[in-house]
Order: C-alpha cells, then sequence, then structure tokens
C-alpha cells in the first residue's frame, strides 16, 4: 500500500513540478490525511463491531446490568461525576500521591544509583541488600508496610515511593557505571578535576539511561498507587474502583478503568517523548 | 570513579563487603526487639520469624499455600502464554488483523494491570477461574509483544527461503516464522513468568478465597501476626527469584541449541 502511495506521490509531484514547491508541500499534506484518515478508518471497526453489539445486547438484556451496563449508562455516568467534580476529586488525589511518591523514590533512587555507579566500594557494600528488597515487589510490601504504618498518607507515600526508587537506582548505577571508558580517558588526557568529569563526561553519557529509569519508575509507581488504593485507601482512583465493585455499579468501574488507562497512556507518551529527544541529543552531541 | 574502577577488587571483597549491611541490619533487629526498643508486635524478634516459619512448614499450612499459588501461577500462565502467542502471531502476521486491533491494544495495555481485579472480580466471581483469568491476563501482555517483535524481525531472506519452497500458510507459520521468532518469544514468555506471580500474589490479596501465599500475608496482617506477614514476604521473594533464575536458564539453553 505504501508503495502505491509514494507512486502516487511521485507522479502528481511531476504534474505538479511546474506550478512550483508551494502546491508540492500541499499535496503532501493532502497525502499524509488520507493516509492518517484510512488509519482511522481501520481503527473504527472494533468499536463499529462491538458497540452495536453492546448495546443491543444490554437493551435485550442478553446480560444483567451488573454484569454489563449499556453504554449510555456508562456515558452518562462519566458526565456526571465529571460534572460534579467528584472524578477530578479522586483524580487529583492519585495525582499528589503518585507526584509525591515519586519525587521522594526518585529523588532517594537517584542519590543511591549515583553512589553506587561512582563507587565500587559503595556498590559492593549495598547491592546484596538492595537485590533482596529489589526482589519483592511492591505489592506484597504492602500488609507489612500497612502493619507498621497505618493506612494513613504515609502508607501511600513510602508503597509508590519504593516502586520507583529500584528502577531509579538499578539504571541511575548502571548508566554511570556503563560511561564508555574512551571518554573517560579523555577525561583524563584533558586533567579534569572529579568535578568536571562529572560534569562534562559522566553525567551527559549517563543522562539517557537514567530517565530511562525515570520512566520506568513512574510506571512502576503509577502501578503502586493503584494497589495501595485499591488496599488501603478511602479516596482516590483506586478507590473509586473498589467501591464500584462492592455497590455492584460497574458503570463507575469502568470509569475509574477509563481514567487510569488515559492518565498511564498520557504520562507514558509524555516520557516516551521527552526520551527521545534526549536520546536523539546524545547521538548528535557524542 | 575512575581509579577505583580500574583496581577491580577481588570476589571475596565484594562478598565480605555484601554481608556488613545485612548483618548489621540482622543485629539490630534483634537488639531493637529484645531491649524493648522497639515494639516486638511491629519487629518480633528473628528466631520467633524461624519459629513461625517451622511450625507453617510443620503443619503443612506454608507447602498447602504455596502448592496452590504455584498451580495457580502456572495454570494462568500457560493459559496466558498460549492465548498470547496466538494473538501474537495473528497480530505479527496479518497486516489487516495489526491495523484494526493494534492500538486498541496499546490502549487497553495503559490501564494498570491490578486496576482490572474489581471488573475481573464482577465478572468470574471470587473463585478460581477469576484468579486464573487475572493471571493469564498479566502473562499474556508481554508475550503478545514480543511475539510480535520477533515475527516481524523475521529476516526477508528467511522468508524469500519459504517462498522459494513454495511453503503452505500453516508452514510457513510453523517451521519459519515460529522458529525464527522463538529468541524474542522466550523473552515475552520469561516477562509472562515474571508478571504471572505478581498476578497471583494480586489475585490472592484482593480475591481472598482459597488457599494461597497471598491469602498467608492477608490473614497475617488481618491478625496483626508480624511474623506471619514477614515469612510470607520472604517466600513471595524467594519463588519470584526462582521463576526468574530458572526462567534465565531454560531460555539460555534454548537460544544456545538454536544457534549451534
Amino acid at each position: 500500500m505504501s508503495d502505491a502511495v509514494i507512486e502516487t506521490a511521485l507522479s502528481t509531484r511531476r504534474a505538479f513540478a511546474a506550478r512550483g514547491w508551494r502546491e508540492w508541500s500541499g499535496t503532501m499534506m493532502l497525502l499524509a490525511l488520507i493516509t492518517r484518515a484510512k488509519a482511522t478508518a481501520w481503527l473504527l471497526i472494533v468499536p463499529a463491531v462491538t458497540l452495536p453489539i453492546w448495546i443491543i445486547g444490554s437493551e435485550r438484556g442478553w446480560l444483567a446490568e451488573q454484569i454489563l451496563p449499556r453504554p449510555a449508562d456508562v456515558l452518562h455516568t462519566l458526565n456526571e461525576m465529571l460534572a460534579s467534580g467528584e472524578l477530578a476529586q479522586h483524580a487529583g488525589i492519585s495525582l499528589l500521591r503518585v507526584l509525591l511518591g515519586f519525587a521522594v523514590g526518585a529523588g532517594a533512587g537517584l542519590a543511591l544509583g549515583a553512589a553506587m555507579g561512582l563507587s565500587r566500594r559503595v556498590d559492593d557494600h549495598v547491592r546484596p541488600l538492595f537485590t533482596a528488597i529489589a526482589q519483592v515487589p511492591a505489592l506484597a510490601w504492602i500488609p507489612l508496610a500497612m502493619l507498621l504504618l497505618g493506612i494513613g498518607e504515609t502508607l501511600k507515600i513510602v508503597v509508590i515511593a519504593k516502586a520507583a526508587f529500584v528502577p531509579v537506582a538499578m539504571n541511575t548505577s548502571a548508566g554511570i557505571a556503563n560511561v564508555p571508558r574512551a571518554l573517560v580517558e579523555v577525561g583524563e588526557t584533558f586533567r579534569f578535576s572529579p568535578l568536571q568529569m562529572l560534569r562534562h563526561v559522566v553525567l551527559p553519557g549517563a543522562v539517557p539511561p537514567i530517565f530511562t529509569g525515570l520512566r520506568y519508575g513512574l510506571t512502576h509507581a503509577w502501578i503502586a498507587l493503584v494497589s495501595v488504593e485499591l488496599l488501603a485507601s478511602s479516596e482516590g482512583l483506586g478507590y473509586l474502583l473498589v467501591w464500584g465493585r462492592q455497590m455492584f455499579w460497574l458503570d463507575t468501574v469502568l470509569v475509574a478503568m477509563i481514567v487510569i488507562g488515559i492518565i498511564g497512556f498520557a504520562s507514558d507518551k509524555l516520557l516516551a517523548a521527552v526520551e527521545a529527544r534526549l536520546q536523539r541529543w546524545r547521538t548528535d552531541g557524542v | 570513579m575512575a581509579s577505583e574502577n580500574i583496581a577491580t577488587p577481588s570476589a571475596t571483597t565484594a562478598l565480605r563487603r555484601g554481608l556488613v549491611l545485612p548483618l548489621l541490619l540482622l543485629v539490630a533487629w534483634e537488639i531493637g526487639s529484645h531491649s524493648g526498643l522497639v515494639n516486638p508486635q511491629f519487629l518480633p524478634p528473628l528466631e520467633k520469624v524461624a519459629g513461625v516459619a517451622w511450625q507453617e512448614v510443620a503443619n503443612g499450612e506454608l507447602p498447602h499455600a504455596l502448592a496452590a499459588s504455584l498451580k495457580r501461577d502456572l495454570l494462568g500462565f500457560a493459559l496466558g502464554a498460549g492465548v498470547g502467542i496466538l494473538v501474537g502471531l495473528l497480530l505479527g502476521l496479518s497486516s489487516i488483523a495489526d491495523r484494526i486491533f493494534t492500538t486498541w491494544f496499546n490502549g487497553l495495555k495503559q490501564i494498570a494491570l491490578l486496576a482490572w481485579i474489581p471488573l475481573i472480580s464482577l465478572w468470574f466471581g471470587f473463585d478460581e477461574a477469576a484468579k486464573i483469568v487475572f493471571i493469564a491476563l498479566a502473562a499474556s501482555i508481554p508475550v503478545i509483544l514480543n511475539t510480535v517483535e520477533g515475527v516481524r524481525s523475521t529476516s526477508t531472506k528467511l522468508r524469500e527461503v519459504g517462498e522459494v519452497f513454495r511453503f503452505s500458510g500453516p508452514q510457513l507459520v510453523w517451521s519459519l516464522y515460529l522458529p525464527a521468532a522463538t529468541p524474542s518469544v522466550l523473552t515475552g514468555l520469561h516477562l509472562g513468568l515474571i508478571y504471572a506471580w505478581l498476578a497471583t500474589i494480586g489475585a490472592e490479596y484482593f480475591m481472598a478465597a482459597g488457599p494461597g501465599i497471598g491469602g498467608l500475608i492477608i490473614s497475617g496482617r488481618e491478625r496483626f501476626e508480624m511474623a506471619l506477614v514477614m515469612l510470607g514476604i520472604v517466600v513471595v521473594g524467594l519463588v519470584g527469584f526462582a521463576v526468574d533464575r530458572s526462567a534465565s536458564w531454560i531460555e539460555h539453553r534454548l537460544v544456545r541449541w538454536r544457534q549451534a
């Protein structure tokens, strides 16, 4: 299919060559638009098939409302919760928790990871204990943390921080330890001081892996947030899920899932875009 | 940094250094719980944790829970891996399926895994079936992603060989695409195993019917038995470690065999 597109593009280019560049670029935009529209049309097949079945099925009562509510009900609940500000409130609380927990965990992870990457001695001392703690997922730590910290805000921050801490520390230490020897030697030739070495050699080389760690850290923090809110919370998106589950309000459950998915999707896309920029900068710079 | 990294200390030095912190921690733990500096309810002495471990093993509670968890884990994984490979092959081989489904799959993938539990428990109840469905869902995601990647990266040269031999559709999949995608599929299965274990614990936390390690931890928390909770966490970590290691080992062997 793409061959056909290129072929069309080439022939239109020939045709428009006399009229100049402006028309040509306009045609390219049109072609890009057509490709986009085609991709969207393919995407719409899934809802075009499932939505009618869902609507007809729920109208005729093939499945109980507690199993599958009508799409209109889900939309209605979504609208209502948006209008009343309930959804924004729960999402806001969850976001705040993630950001706080992530800041604490990522900060600690950066510090420990840098120390481990820079010094063999620190790495040797800390690595076994760190691995042991990392081996147990944040989810499994929650009951223990609940006994120690109660079910207040501290619990959420600690669990989320732990989830973010592990990948950040791991990638930071690996990123710093793996800065190419050749670059370090160049720095030595220039007789860089340790501070200069850190600023001009180690950090620029280690930024992309560190950022990868931060990205994983945020993903893990988000998953940990949902877990801890499911287990012990009276507000937030995870609580919305539990509450909807208890009341058999499947529309509320679905709305909460959609919001969790959208936030996860948006933050992942954002960080991927930043990461792509950083990687490009590295290949250009080094 | 540079000078320290050049003079690599021997393995024994690393081992000796690595033991310092854990030992200090254990000593502080013992002192803390025996001296009454820390409430022993929060920090039971080590020998108490060991005692609980022994008791749970002796009365058969722990082996029973562990067996139930592992069975669930493996059943869910097998289901998820099977479905995952099929879906991965479909998305990787058919450009129509890819155009229709991939974006939707990527969207669904963004929903944090545990957020599926309330929906699954509404649809499937709290029984074994619900847990296995959830574990299968968790395991299938990395398997699908890696199978698609493996199939897509099959070299054009191999595809041309298939054309020369006039392979039929199923023959192409079975004797060309699947073998070529094996390393990538194995990576997916490895990740799937890790996800499945995590999902097993999650499923047992939230759908707390029937025996299991997750249930053991939850009941320890409800009865405020810190030693039991700690024991459960150690078992979760050890099983996770063992699963990861054996998957690495199998993956390594299979890929080596293929290259030989």
